[in-house]
């Protein structure tokens, strides 16, 4: 499982190798961190990649009904398609032999089944883009609600410590006790066999809801941000201008969201892109496992189980929704090293399995 | 039975209701020939992914897995005859000299067992132990069937109560080597009841408690080990001398050897290459095509099921509690698609009805296809389904489709949210795990409206679809184990079905007559959209010679030669 560790650091900006005092006299901390993001080319390359992979998925109703001429999510078993100006099968019989079996078309490389189809005779290709979608926003959702709930509960241990901080750091101790994967998994079985949905009060979440996925991931890993976050709060804690500010008078609020928050905020955006890397990953081992996003509504990892069937006759189905996991936590992982390089080139985030 | 016998037996609290005949089928089933004799010796290798699941204990055990060993190690007073095709349904004389006609109405059984006959410790078979394996039944306290099935005999009510203590003095009388059976209603199945492995006999001796490896039988081989994690292993049992070929022929193997563990895809492998002979589970879908060649087609054996797949509506439910919307859904299913979930014309045939063919009663129905009138499905009527569904007036409506998260019964479930979609309602895909849908389906009071399911015969008798699935006491309001999940509760109906079983306690080819009408009947009220009805696939090694595979108990492991 992913683990984050961070040394705490002070609220003053720190150099960068081979950057002189004078490039970053006079300017904010946000602009010397985006100066040193762009300059960056390994960076800038992966959110290019990133950002592609984003724009391509948001395309994905125009793929699907300009280019595919297909709906991703209907089946389509008994339907034909042109390939090179003739109609075939989109799930073909097996013929010859006992004929036992059907398989769907493969790689046309055109429009209509650029990567051939599923079990269910839809487009693979059009469910990839709309799959990363899903995948998409379930990660980067649950990664914000994981790293606002964590740095919320963070700010009120760090600040109030005392028994504030043992019970919340008990309690997140509690869940930092189960395998994240297994603490998920039980989770979803839990929430997701509920047919009639989740009602708390007056919400009802239906079980097929992308919310519930993202809410599961964002609590399992609200631990792991918490950590990191809890240690810079309550080192920030002990500065001279927070207790300047409390002999001010300064109320608590004042001394959290003004003195406290603007200081542990880049360990929260550093630790940003990481988590949405994690939460992708983790969204798409649950979808793998039938647990996670729900049929006939698709995401990478459900993709990659239908494919699993296929294996043998149609390795693609399964192959390339798994490139683009892999493209897309690689490019948020160089992504989030040159966020922590830009933001504080001296912090030590890391990322332990 | 629910897919391969995993149901629970309080499903089949219908039975005793019913009455149906249990005589022959109309069509050969098998695809190869109906005996077989073959080299003795040797050791059949079969692998499969699992134990059978629960007990080992043949009062117990509710599985096919199970099942087609425990055929070769126990007996009953009859049995179904090891046959391919239609003899295979034929009940023939196993432990008893002969099939008694049963007096008092049908209430009396009097069986007449055969000399000498000793079980695999060396006891000879007697009358009590007879007496003995009946009470042990109850005794034993979970065996599935107890209540449903036997609590004919006279004194059950009692056993069933009070299991510890269970004496059935008053319903089982032993004089030497004859047996009585006194039963408190005509029941015309109780033939097929004492054929299966709940009713084999064991010795008097047999402790009445879950076994963990199967207690002495009387058949050809007995159980040598047991081991969930590993493997099952039948040797000869040294005591077995053949009585009657047709019910318990001497096994050619001289071991047989089921391992456990490996995934489904290494047990294709494994019999491709030889180190197996057999595969207990289905092939995945992407290794048909290789099995399909010329080079593994010899060894991959086809057979068709006695079986029906369907999705049932939930009659007291809008929107589907409107015949018309039923109707509807019907006559929009295209079936082909739904074929080619299954694996393709060779692996399903399309069905409108509730029996399956090659069944007793089985009469070719289809009023839900293009064309009708040839009893087969030809191609769906989209026209005329949405006249229907536009006349019901259910347009709209929000429709879960309730289906398992298996990845064919997930396939066929999305595609009913397609089709449902593209009719006007607005239908989502509700996928449950496989352990809690069966059960979740059948409880009233979750309100399902659309409902994947599939039924195997426990025996060849057409009560054991229609009165089981679709007879009004098979409705527990409220319970798990309601086997009628459609509802589907018709006075007029079920008083033809239960005419039908009177009919086939005197005469079942009248009987069956009958149920034929019943399924009619049935359909035409469309509580399902029946599906298809499967085949099975058994894959085999180069060394199998003489494969039979019974419509009963599949294929007959004991009667391939591996040497």
């Amino acid at each position: 499982m992913a683990e984050f560790a961070l040394e705490p650091r002070g609220p003053e900006v720190q150099l960068a190798p081979g950057e002189s005092a004078r490039e970053i006299s006079g300017r904010s901390p946000w602009r010397i961190a985006g100066r040193r993001l762009v300059r960056n080319r390994l960076a800038m390359a992966a959110l290019g990649l990133f950002v592609l992979i984003v724009v391509l998925c948001l395309l994905a109703p125009f793929y699907a009904n300009h280019i595919a001429k297909t709906d991703p999510f209907e089946s389509n078993l008994t339907g034909t398609t042109n390939v090179n100006g003739e109609e075939v099968q989109v799930v073909q019989e097996t013929q010859g032999g006992l004929g036992l079996g059907v398989t769907p078309i493969g790689p046309t490389w055109q429009g209509n089944y650029f990567i051939g189809a599923d079990n269910q005779g839809r487009d693979v290709m059009a469910r990839v883009l709309y799959g990363g979608r899903a995948s998409l926003q379930i990660g980067v959702a649950s990664a914000v609600i994981c790293t606002l709930i964590a740095l919320t509960i963070a700010l009120l241990a760090g600040f109030f410590r005392g028994w504030t901080d043992s019970v919340l750091s008990r309690v997140m101790d509690l869940i930092w006790a189960f395998p994240v994967y297994l603490l998920a998994i039980s989770l979803a079985t839990v929430l997701l066999t509920k047919p009639q949905g989740l009602k708390w009060g007056p919400v009802t979440i239906d079980p097929s809801s992308f919310w519930v996925p993202t809410w599961i991931i964002a609590i399992v890993y609200v631990p792991y941000v918490y950590r990191p976050l809890r240690g810079q709060v309550l080192s920030v804690r002990e500065k001279e201008y927070v207790e300047a500010a409390i002999s001010q008078g300064a109320s608590n609020l004042r001394l959290m969201f003004s003195d406290i928050l603007p200081n542990v905020i880049t360990t929260a955006i550093v630790l940003l892109p990481l988590m949405i890397a994690t939460t992708i990953l983790t969204e798409a081992a649950l979808s793998f496992l039938g647990i996670g996003v729900q049929a006939p509504q698709a995401s990478w990892g459900t993709i990659i189980d239908d494919g699993q069937n296929l294996l043998y006759t149609r390795p693609l189905v399964a192959i390339v929704p798994g490139i683009f996991i892999v493209l897309t936590v690689l490019s948020l992982n160089v992504l989030g090293d040159g966020v922590r390089e830009a933001l504080d080139p001296r912090a030590k985030v890391r990322v332990r399995e | 039975m629910k897919r391969w016998f995993v149901g629970s037996a309080s499903l089949l609290t219908a039975v005793a209701l019913v009455a149906a005949g249990c005589g022959s089928s109309n069509k050969s089933s098998s695809s190869t020939q109906t005996t077989s004799s073959g080299a003795k010796g040797g050791t059949l290798l079969t692998v499969a992914n699992a134990a059978p699941s629960g007990s080992p204990d043949p009062q117990v055990n509710y599985t096919l897995q199970e099942w087609q060993l425990l055929i070769l190690t126990h007996d009953g007073l009859v049995g179904f005859k090891r046959a391919g095709g239609t003899e295979g349904t034929k009940i023939v004389p196993d432990l008893a000299q002969a099939i008694p006609k049963p007096t008092n109405g049908g209430k009396t059984w009097t069986f007449k067992l055969r000399p000498g006959i000793k079980f695999s410790n060396g006891k000879t078979l007697t009358g009590a132990d007879v007496k003995a394996t009946f009470e042990r039944l109850f005794k034993i306290g979970d065996s599935p069937n107890a209540g449903t099935w036997y609590n004919v005999i006279k004194g059950a009510d009692v056993c069933l109560k009070t299991p510890k203590t269970c004496d059935l003095s008053p319903g089982i009388t032993v004089n030497g080597d004859t047996v009585t059976f006194k039963l408190t209603t005509a029941d015309p199945e109780w033939l097929d009841k004492l054929s299966v492995p709940f009713a084999y006999i064991l010795p008097a001796s047999t402790p009445p408690r879950n076994a963990n490896i199967p207690p002495p039988g009387t058949g050809p081989y007995m159980w040598a080990q047991y081991s969930p994690t590993k493997q099952i292993k039948l040797v000869r049992n040294p005591f077995f001398k053949e009585w009657s070929k047709d019910a318990q022929p001497a096994g050619n193997p001289d071991v047989i050897v089921q391992k456990f563990g490996l995934p489904v895809e290494a047990e294709v492998t494994q019999v491709q290459n030889n180190q197996a002979d057999w595969m207990f589970d289905q092939p995945p879908a992407d290794r048909l095509g290789e099995l399909s060649s010329p080079k593994y087609s010899s060894r991959v054996h086809v057979n068709p099921l006695t079986s029906t797949w369907y999705f049932a509506f939930n009659v007291n439910e809008p929107p589907f509690n409107n015949l018309k919307a039923r109707q509807g859904v019907n006559f929009a299913t295209d079936r082909a698609a739904l074929v080619k979930i299954a694996g393709g014309p060779k692996l399903a045939v399309p069905t409108c009805q509730v029996l399956p063919p090659n069944f007793p009663g089985y009469v070719p129905y289809c009023p839900y296809t293009k064309n009708p009138g040839s009893g087969k499905w030809t191609a769906p009527d989209l026209a005329k389904a949405k006249q229907l569904i536009d006349a019901s007036g259910t347009k709209g409506a929000a429709v879960k489709v309730n289906t398992d998260s298996t990845d064919t019964d997930k396939a066929l479930g999305l595609y009913f949210v397609g089709l449902l979609n593209s009719l006007g309602y607005k239908a989502t895909l509700q996928a449950l795990s496989p352990d809690i849908q069966y059960p979740y389906i059948q409880n009233s009071k979750n309100h399902v409206q659309f409902a994947f399911s599939d039924w195997f015969q426990d025996y060849p008798a057409a009560s054991d679809f229609l009165v089981i699935l679709l007879g009004c006491g098979s409705i527990h309001p409220g319970s798990n184990s309601s086997p009628n999940i459609a509802q589907f509760c018709n006075k007029s109906i079920q008083a033809k079905m239960d005419h039908a079983g009177q009919v086939g306690i005197t005469d079942p080819a009248a009987g069956n007559k009958i149920w034929a009408q019943v399924d009619k009947e049935v359909t035409d009220q469309a509580p399902w959209v029946a599906m298809y009805n499967p085949k099975y696939i058994d894959f085999v090694s180069s060394r199998v010679k003489g494969y039979l595979f019974s419509p009963q108990w599949y294929f007959l492991l004991d009667q391939a030669s591996v040497k």
